[in-house]
């Protein structure tokens, strides 16, 4: 590509370049604001007492978060490589530390994919009337409607049944749902598409796909705000508790909220910054995606829980219906005198004179303030709970499409980040045979990545994907970022990054980035690492299945795992971070067989050195 | 006299005899439940009599077509129990007998036949109009032959596929326009330097070959 200008890095190849800085900034963005910063943090900030939890994420945001960015954007830019390149040059011990990042960024781009498929199965069902989750079908001889769904909600059945056809157990897996292979299938060449020619695509997608969510998040927040409900919804997300700061849990749930929001560890950023100049302000970068990301997540929130106070309040008043008709039936009262404003007086006037009548009648107690704690996170908020809440929208196929599409947008940014993570660093290793185009080998490498994904695609797909979802996208990456930042600031050492820094951005870092390199980030991240490690040791391993037969339907079944899955769950847990140790012991043992051998010229040939001129002191 | 004394005590018995018919759980009788306000809100009309008549009316029709006997007629559909509900329970008796009632059954079954025409009488539905024991029978789902979700996954997919094939034929297009023109390009630069042409200048003499500066960057 000799027309879109080359910058010769150390090896003499060409190193392809972003076209402006804004596609490389979108980029980076759209890797960070992913799915978790709609699904997962407003979840958070309802769960830890609303305005106080922005604290706690605040102050990781400024003492790890932003450091770490900073780190990764810049050995990035400075190295101009890949992540296993970038660790391989800092120090051949901690080779390792890449390679844990490109396996990481693997496993993580098969199920993030999956969930991306997920969205475009919804989205495709988006443009019926009515929704096909709105109603229940009927069963086999038209007599009823489906038990399932009867006992549960159509929602709900939509989603387990129709969608996942979810098996009981995780033993029972089931056989491939074909349309749930046909969404992944679709997903796959999507992000394919973007690919074909690396970042050049990619930085023309992420036009698109980076800011087409804020356009969606204010539509959505210009029409929930004048939904019934959403008032109460945004003050319940709100209102501060402070007493929840004593909560050791809030601060370890923020700390790794931001941790795996900016989507460091990955080996993405690294990569992404290799392809910029290396005379980038790199500070500015990283403090702006950080900032972005953060604030994203707290934009989004807001029509998420206006949202959510929607349902709640439409739930509530469909309680109450239920209820007023009850009582309408069994005293004949005239239609429509009981009301939702003056049930309560009709009720209790009623219960005064006629009780035993009316506790036979078992009406259900109507409570707003049960409807609001009726909180989710993940693809529960995404699938059911905001697909119950756009039925009662007017206009729902609308909203259900605008919302699914920037689900993939969010979803499809986010892949980028992780596929370039294992794609630079392959390339960089020098792992692609030469007659093969760059074309070629990105279309193997998705497509062994859907072909491996089709497991999501069993009937036990989902108990698979939060296991992966659990054990891989979470600890192996505290661990790459611990031993990231101790690589650059000790073993690199702190002076060096600094006359590195000042080469690239022109200028010294302040104190604070030395101080958080050097104590505060490492330091809060050991104690997060740990925090969380001890956490999930004393949660026991168990998953909740969707069971008709169980006794308790529609609730969900809590199960344990069987061995053999929770042998898995370790395996994916060490195998990507063992690759560190395996890989320092590998260099220190053919280290030392290369200090036995003879001469230390053969291993580290210094062209000015001339043999014959050297004096042995014999002494 | 005796005939007159007889025709009063049937005008008297007659709707005594209806009444003992008509009664709250009668055995072969249906309640009907109408919820005006919630079907037709500010367009609600007012139950009175002569809406009780057009439902008496309504039934005989209704008893009409499933028997196919033009004999039914309104004083065999007998209403009583009325509350403000409103609510009501009915009894259906034979025209040949009036004492007799029509089964609980057979009037089911001609509620059935012509429910839609009932609904719409009244302009109800199913739901505001309701008669407690005889359940609507629901509405066949729409079964489009193709899902739609189908055709928009064609659609989409249609259109990545054929973007696919652009991108890759005018990747594979640019690089062949590339080789023929670096094969062009390099063959006069050897032909240039061989002939002792530098920077445009005809330098005399041969090229030495054994002061090439191959490496442009010092590797330090």
């Amino acid at each position: 590509m000799p027309e879109e200008g080359m910058e010769d890095n150390k090896e003499g190849e060409e190193r392809p370049k972003w076209n402006n800085k804004a596609e490389y900034l979108l980029t980076c963005i759209g890797f960070a604001v992913g799915l978790g910063n709609v699904w997962r943090f407003p979840y958070l900030c309802q769960i830890y007492g609303g305005g106080a939890f922005l604290i706690p994420y605040l102050i990781a945001l400024v003492f790890q978060g932003l450091p770490l960015l900073y780190l990764e954007l810049a050995i990035g830019q400075r190295l101009r490589m890949g992540s296993i390149g970038v660790w391989n040059s800092i120090s051949p011990y901690l080779g390792g530390v890449g390679v844990a990042s490109m396996l990481v960024s693997f496993c993580v781009s098969l199920f993030y994919n999956t969930i991306v498929a997920w969205v475009l199965w919804y989205l495709f069902n988006s443009f019926q009337e009515p929704l096909p989750w709105s109603q229940c079908p009927l069963n086999h001889n038209n007599t009823g409607y489906v038990e399932e769904c009867v006992e549960s909600t159509p929602v709900n059945y939509f989603w387990y049944r129709q969608t996942l056809n979810i098996t009981p157990n995780m033993e029972t897996s089931g056989s491939l749902q074909w349309w749930l292979v046909v969404s992944l299938a679709t997903a796959w060449s999507i992000v394919y598409i973007c690919f074909v020619r690396g970042i050049k695509t990619i930085g023309k997608a992420v036009y698109v796909t980076a800011t087409f969510p804020y356009l969606v998040l204010t539509i959505f927040l210009v029409r929930a705000l004048t939904l019934p409900g959403a008032y109460e919804g945004l003050i319940y997300l709100f209102t501060p508790d402070w007493e929840i700061l004593k909560n050791p849990q809030v601060w370890l749930d923020a700390a790794t909220q931001i941790f795996f929001s900016l989507s460091v560890a990955f080996g993405g950023l690294i990569s992404f910054s290799s392809y910029n100049s290396q005379k980038n302000n790199c500070e500015k970068d990283a403090v702006l995606v950080g900032v972005i990301n953060s604030a994203t997540s707290i934009y989004a929130s807001i029509p998420i829980f206006a949202i959510l106070g929607f349902k709640a309040h439409t739930n509530y008043v469909t309680c109450l219906n239920g209820n007023i008709l009850a009582l309408t039936n069994e005293f004949d009262i005239s239609d429509m005198n009981i009301t939702v404003e003056n049930y309560e007086q009709w009720f209790d006037s009623l219960n005064g004179t006629h009780p035993s009548r009316v506790s036979d009648l078992k009406l259900k107690t109507c409570d707003l303030q049960t409807f609001l704690d009726q909180s989710a996170s993940g693809t529960g908020l995404a699938f059911i709970v905001f697909t119950e809440a756009v039925i009662s929208m007017p206009g729902s196929q609308v909203w259900a499409v605008l919302f699914f599409i920037m689900l993939f947008s969010l979803g499809l940014s986010s892949m980028f980040g992780n596929l370039e993570g294992i794609l630079t660093p392959l390339h960089d290793l020098k792992l692609v045979p030469k007659w093969m185009p760059n074309e070629l080998f990105t279309a193997i490498i998705c497509l062994l990545l859907f072909l491996m994904a089709l497991i999501f695609c069993l009937g036990s797909g989902n108990y698979w994907l939060e296991i992966f979802n659990s054990y891989v996208g979470s600890v192996p990456f505290l661990i790459i970022a611990f031993f990231e930042i101790i690589a650059v600031a000790y073993i690199y050492g702190i002076g060096r990054f600094s006359d590195d820094l000042e080469f690239m951005t022109g200028h010294r870092p302040n104190i604070f980035w030395k101080v958080c390199w050097l104590v505060i980030s490492p330091l809060m991240l050991f104690v997060v690492l740990v925090a969380y490690v001890a956490v999930q040791a004393q949660t026991p391993p168990t998953y909740a299945a969707w069971n008709p037969d169980y006794v308790n339907f529609p609730n969900t079944e809590v199960l344990p795992y069987p061995d053999w899955v929770f042998a898995i769950c370790v395996l994916l847990s060490s195998v990507p971070v063992i690759s560190i140790p395996l890989v320092a012991i590998y260099r220190l043992i053919c280290c030392m067989s290369g200090r036995h051998s003879k001469d230390s010229l053969h291993n580290n040939p210094n062209p000015y050195a001339n043999e014959d001129y050297v004096v042995e002191l014999l002494l | 006299m005796l005939v007159w004394i007889l025709f009063l005590l049937c005008q008297v018995g007659a709707p005594a005899l209806a009444q003992d018919l008509c009664q709250r759980d009668a055995p072969n009788g249906y309640k009907v439940r109408i919820s005006l306000k919630t079907a037709l809100g500010e367009d609600a009309y007012e139950w009175n009599q002569s809406e009780m008549f057009f439902f008496q009316a309504t039934m005989a029709f209704a008893m009409r077509r499933h028997f196919q006997m033009e004999t039914y007629n309104v004083d065999n559909i007998i209403l009583c129990v009325q509350t403000s509900r409103v609510s009501f329970w009915f009894v259906v008796t034979s025209p040949d007998n009036t004492t007799m009632l029509i089964p609980k059954a057979d009037v089911e079954k001609a509620v059935r036949m012509s429910r839609h025409r009932i609904n719409n009488a009244f302009l109800l539905s199913d739901r505001t109009l309701e008669f407690l024991g005889i359940y609507p029978t629901l509405a066949a789902p729409v079964n489009p032959d193709t899902p739609p979700w189908l055709i928009v996954f064609g659609v989409v997919i249609g259109a990545v596929c054929a973007g696919i094939i652009a991108l890759l034929v005018s990747s594979l297009l640019q690089k062949r326009r590339k080789e023929k023109g670096m094969t062009e390009d390099g063959q006069d630069e050897e032909d240039m330097q061989v002939k002792g042409v530098e920077n445009g200048i005809n330098l005399d003499g041969t090229y030495n070959r054994g002061f090439t500066d191959d490496d442009r960057f010092t590797k330090l």
